[in-house]
């Protein structure tokens, strides 16, 4: 195969971004945003309750997490199943003790499968996030779009009816979108989408269904992503946490509100020997003055009310 | 295909010329940040998929926009502090897209060379003349938006062709980082011109450290220190190169930056290190050294 006649053509080659979701602009540059009660960091704690099906593939790309092994992927699969038996609940009890409140993204298949954990985190008080129908259904442009939005409209409508709230969040399945999926987010009343990783504080996308509001989960402290793909151990994971809410708290100082986000995956850190490392990270942050803890619902809200 | 890349000639580390850097330093340490564009929807290339997902792969795209958006400031500030210019390794589509951060590097005094026109597009399968179109591109790109001559040259995403030395040094570009076999410039054998390799170092790349060998933020400010010592030392002998190569998207997030923030201190805090850039350190070797270190090279191989 040759290179196509095209490749030293640039057609967007231009100011701003090679695309129209959103302009460019420097986090650093904006106008300061203000938090309630004057706090300098909002914390964002959003642990994902994932369920793989024993069928699926890793097509069109392998999902962070996925199966892997020849059918049946007994090892993988209930190994991500504890976390919604077990881990999740040892993170639930951290939570409690320390009166947070959470953004839980929940794929749409756990309200079908466990509606009494949909129940839980609703009754502890927390924001279910759609996180998709489940770890087997990857958004990608290869989806024609009427099934793309019967995977948005039905994932929604399951968690809806499952936990009695709005559900105005939402995760993709391992942060992956086609071309529609901002569209079809905004079009199912979605308000803010977690997919992108190229802010520290939310911006506005457009889509057709108007402002979609993305806002920033942290990927590279991620629990999956420290532990899992880059094998560090969970006393990295925590300090590499600390830190990062260290110098966001310090910049809020001079730049205005900021967030600190805790992804957290109910299998990963749900694990006895693990689930230390979140108390100690919550009790770092909660030893600052001035900390918000709240729902990326809250975060939003606040957010939008000063843009 | 041939067996030696046939771009430079073997010389031992104690046999070489006295370097010295200017005051009597003993090490040049210069900083290349990487400030790349990856574009959303890149067309295909024969050697390399750019995105693992199918497009659009909004997670690493969005991953590698942190830096243009959020990262590079924070990487910027750490330099200032500890006095540091920057070398960018620049794709200079990125004068388009972004000029404020180009306007930003350049009020800082930092050179720019290129590193291609984006870094999703490859040189594999070009031929030499279309190889040559992106180097002449960004000559005209670089100097148009910075007033700068092109003097370096790091090949988007690492990628080569047999010639490209060649073409680089017809072209007037002084040095390259695509070469990693010293921790000294080198003269790199062109069929005209002349070129140096200059060291840039994989192992100190944020990138290599972070992604392949798996190294925590913490232990990537360690071993910046650890490589200054040791080259420090050895500059008693023969003055040696240290380059700490970047990518804001990495390097700029915020549990990152405060160890590296750290080591820039540390090598600040010497006064026998040259903080350089990549065309001062190439001037100042090629205007006192080249002709001693490739006599070295020619005795070597007697």
């Amino acid at each position: 195969m040759a290179l196509g006649e095209d490749y030293l053509n640039y057609p967007w080659r231009r100011h701003g971004m090679d695309h129209d979701r959103y302009p460019w602009s420097n986090l650093f540059e904006r106008k300061p945003v203000t938090w309630p009660n004057g706090a300098r960091v909002a914390l964002w704690i959003t642990p994902a309750v994932q369920w793989f099906p024993l069928d699926m593939t890793s097509k069109p790309f392998a999902m962070p997490g996925g199966l892997t092994m020849p059918f049946p992927d007994l090892r993988h699969y209930t190994n991500r199943d504890y976390g919604n038996r077990v881990g999740i609940y040892r993170i639930l009890d951290v939570l409690a003790e320390r009166k947070l409140p959470a953004s839980v993204a929940v794929n749409g298949a756990i309200a079908e499968r466990y509606p009494s954990l949909v129940r839980d985190i609703v009754a502890a008080g927390h924001e279910i996030v759609a996180h998709g129908l489940d770890m087997g259904h990857a958004h990608h442009s290869g989806l024609a779009p009427d099934a793309e939005n019967e995977i948005v409209a039905r994932t929604l409508r399951l968690l809806r009816e499952a936990s009695g709230q709005e559900v105005t969040g939402w995760l993709s399945p391992g942060r992956a979108q086609s071309h529609a999926t901002p569209d079809l987010l905004a079009e199912n009343g979605v308000a803010y989408c977690c997919d992108w990783a190229n802010d520290d504080m939310p911006f506005e996308m457009s889509t057709r269904g108007g402002p979609l509001l993305a806002m920033p989960l942290a990927y590279e402290t991620d629990d999956r992503v420290v532990m899992l793909d880059f094998h560090h151990t969970e006393d990295s994971w925590a300090e590499q946490v600390k830190d990062r809410f260290d110098v966001l708290y310090r910049e809020a100082e001079s730049h205005g509100g900021r967030i600190v986000s805790i992804p957290l995956h109910a299998w990963v850190t749900g694990v006895p020997y693990r689930i230390g490392k979140l108390r100690e990270v919550l009790d770092h942050i909660l030893a600052h003055e001035d900390v918000w803890p709240a729902t990326g619902r809250d975060i939003v809200a606040a957010f939008r009310s000063q843009a | 295909m041939a067996r030696d890349p046939g771009l430079y000639d073997y010389i031992p580390y104690y046999r070489r010329p006295n370097i010295v850097w200017p005051n009597g330093a003993k090490i040049a340490v210069w900083i290349a940040p990487n400030i790349e564009f990856y574009e959303f929807q890149p067309p295909p290339n024969p050697m390399r998929t750019p995105w693992g997902r199918p497009l659009p792969d909004v997670l690493a795209y969005s991953h590698r926009d942190y830096g243009n958006r959020s990262g590079w400031w924070r990487m910027m500030e750490a330099m200032d502090e500890a006095g540091f210019r920057g070398s960018v390794s620049l794709n200079v589509a990125l004068c388009e897209h972004h000029p404020e951060i180009i306007e930003a590097c350049a009020k800082r005094g930092w050179e720019f060379f290129s590193h291609g026109i984006y870094n999703t597009r490859y040189t594999y399968g070009m031929s030499r003349e279309e190889e040559a179109a992106i180097i002449e591109d960004s000559v005209a790109t670089i100097r148009k938006w910075t007033g700068q001559k092109l003097s370096g040259w790091l090949a988007p995403a690492l990628s080569n062709n047999t010639w490209t030395m060649d073409l680089l040094a017809e072209h007037g570009v002084e040095y390259t980082c695509d070469l990693f076999h010293d921790d000294q410039p080198m003269p790199v054998n062109v069929k005209s011109g002349r070129l140096i390799s200059m060291p840039y170092s994989l192992e100190m790349n944020d990138v290599i450290v972070y992604n392949s060998n798996l190294y925590s933020a913490r232990h990537y400010g360690e071993i910046i220190k650890r490589q200054f010592d040791q080259l420090r030392a050895e500059g008693e002998r023969s003055g040696t190169v240290m380059c700490i190569p970047l990518h804001p998207y990495l390097v700029g997030q915020p549990h990152r930056i405060e160890p590296f923030a750290e080591a820039l201190r540390y090598i600040a805090s010497h006064d026998d290190a040259w903080l350089a850039t990549g065309r001062e350190i190439a001037a100042y070797f090629n205007e006192r050294y080249y002709d001693a270190m490739a006599q070295a090279i020619a005795a070597a191989q007697a």
